[in-house]
């Protein structure tokens, strides 16, 4: 653990009697003493509080900020409006994922981008690669702190803590320079629950009063704190992808079925367009699809999946979803295969389990 | 001490319990195993009548986070496993010395329990793997 670092709510994880895990060389709770699978139901029926502060934010300034994020991501930034967030792949030259990050258009030559933790400095890297026009990169990670208050309670612990008019703030959108709770905060109606909810950045010295407000405002509201273990589950039910897991250098979004994610018409040149247009061309040899299974078993990540003892592919990411009461998994497999047939089986330690293919996201909150 | 430890039982450094009736043991997990691993979906029993060693992985048990064996504490053969475990394997963590008991094994050696851990010595045990 000698590297791991402690975010600026360490002391409230502890006083919380969270378990301590090393994630990514950040020190974080996997879970508190109400225990992973509480969390999730206490996420979609009420409110929970994660500690997202290892998540990266780069931003992204210049005159010629806008076409530098055209040509760097994937998806089509040039309709956001200032105050919208937006999701997107940022791919190598051959369709490998570099990450998937979150964009926050402040205005068109200012834009605040949310990366994963674990890529933050290979993403910096790459973006400077990648430099073009007037554009000044920043890596702000090291100052900033992040909480993501997710569930159906979260607008009503919230609103009591600030003048911004949450109820106006539609899905990805975001204020900047928002007080709550006295702290000067960006919030965004953001998330990777499937739940609604916030995502609010602030400075480290601050971010143990912002904590301490939402906990307060909190107690009206059932809210309770929830680890990173309850996190990957919400993610996984809502089919949310995991970089690592759905999206790599050797999974592009097109195998992950990100297609909407991907502009292959924009017209100004990114990275990865003629590999991904190729590779829809040519045809997926693999793709993301969801199971449940048929008999009790876990699914895990690199499992193979078989059809009729073949192997068509592997788990991706697969757990108990408590919201569902049963095993879930997504798979990457060959469509060939898998487009013609309802049930596979995953190899749980070399022994065939029955699974039947179900529609992405398992989980779909009612609006 | 945090975790439960009964007096009575024989303890494994890989964190299972057995409790002797007779020339049979009952076998389970410890309470400091079920805290580790977090609420368990999922457990693997063996067959009634399968011949197991000492030492040797006779179950599994996992939680969300993580997949654990269950090693068998003595050598012999199960003579019944608890199959409530298949649909309420979260029974393990709510009762792990009672209603979550995994299997009882019929003793090839009863002198194999002299090889396990008292309460006391158990203790010591979890105070130091806690430390490390």
């Amino acid at each position: 653990m000698s590297k791991a670092r402690k975010t600026p709510f360490y002391e409230k994880h502890l006083a919380l009697d969270g378990k301590i895990v090393d994630y990514h060389e950040w020190l974080l709770p996997v879970q508190y003493p109400k225990g992973l699978v509480e969390e999730v139901r206490d996420t979609r029926k009420r409110a929970t509080l994660f500690d997202v502060s290892h998540m990266g934010e780069i931003m992204v300034e210049g005159k010629d900020a806008e076409l530098y994020m055209q040509k760097l991501v994937t998806n089509d930034i040039t309709g956001m409006k200032d105050g919208a967030v937006i999701y997107s792949p940022v791919c190598y030259p051959d369709g490998g994922v570099v990450d998937d990050i979150l964009i926050y258009r402040i205005n068109s030559e200012s834009y605040f981008l949310v990366v994963n933790a674990a890529n933050t400095d290979k993403d910096y890297a790459w973006f400077k690669d990648n430099l073009s026009g007037a554009v000044k990169l920043n890596n702000r990670s090291p100052d900033y702190a992040q909480l993501a208050l997710q569930g159906p309670n979260s607008e009503a612990i919230l609103q009591p803590l600030t003048a911004e008019p949450l109820s106006k703030m539609n899905y990805y959108q975001f204020s900047k320079d928002v007080a709550v709770a006295g702290v000067n905060c960006l919030v965004s109606r953001t998330g990777y629950t499937g739940e609604d909810g916030f995502e609010i950045y602030c400075f480290n010295n601050d971010a143990p009063n912002l904590f301490d407000g939402l906990w307060e405002s909190g107690k009206k509201h059932d809210l309770n704190p929830a680890g990173l273990g309850a996190r990957d589950v919400l993610r996984l039910e809502a089919a949310m992808p995991l970089y690592g897991h759905e999206l790599s250098n050797e999974i592009t979004p097109l195998n992950a079925g990100l297609d909407r994610f991907v502009a292959l018409g924009k017209d100004v040149p990114f990275n990865g367009q003629e590999a991904l247009k190729q590779q829809k061309q040519n045809g997926l040899k693999h793709r993301l699809y969801g199971l449940e299974m048929l008999e009790r078993g876990m699914p895990r990540e690199g499992y193979p999946v078989q059809a009729a003892g073949s192997e068509i592919g592997w788990v991706s990411s697969g757990s108990f979803s408590p919201t569902l009461d049963k095993f879930i998994a997504m798979a990457l497999l060959d469509p060939q295969v898998a487009d013609s047939i309802k049930e596979v089986e995953i190899m749980i330690r070399n022994r065939p389990y029955r699974a039947q293919f179900t529609k992405l996201p398992f989980y779909r909150r009612k609006k | 001490m945090k975790y439960k430890v009964i007096e009575g039982l024989r303890y494994t450094k890989k964190h299972e319990w057995a409790r002797q009736e007779g020339g049979v043991a009952i076998v389970g997990l410890c309470d400091y195993a079920q805290d580790k691993l977090g609420e368990i979906v999922f457990v693997e029993l063996p067959d009634v009548g399968a011949v197991v060693e000492a030492g040797k992985s006779v179950a599994v048990v996992e939680s969300v986070k993580a997949v654990a064996d269950l090693y068998s504490p003595l050598s012999g053969t199960v003579t019944e496993i608890n199959e409530v475990l298949l649909d309420q394997p979260e029974t393990i963590n709510q009762d792990p010395y009672g209603e979550g008991w995994v299997y009882k094994v019929e003793m090839a050696d009863e002198a194999e329990l002299g090889n396990l851990m008292d309460k006391a010595a158990y203790e010591e045990f979890i105070i130091k793997e806690e430390e490390e």
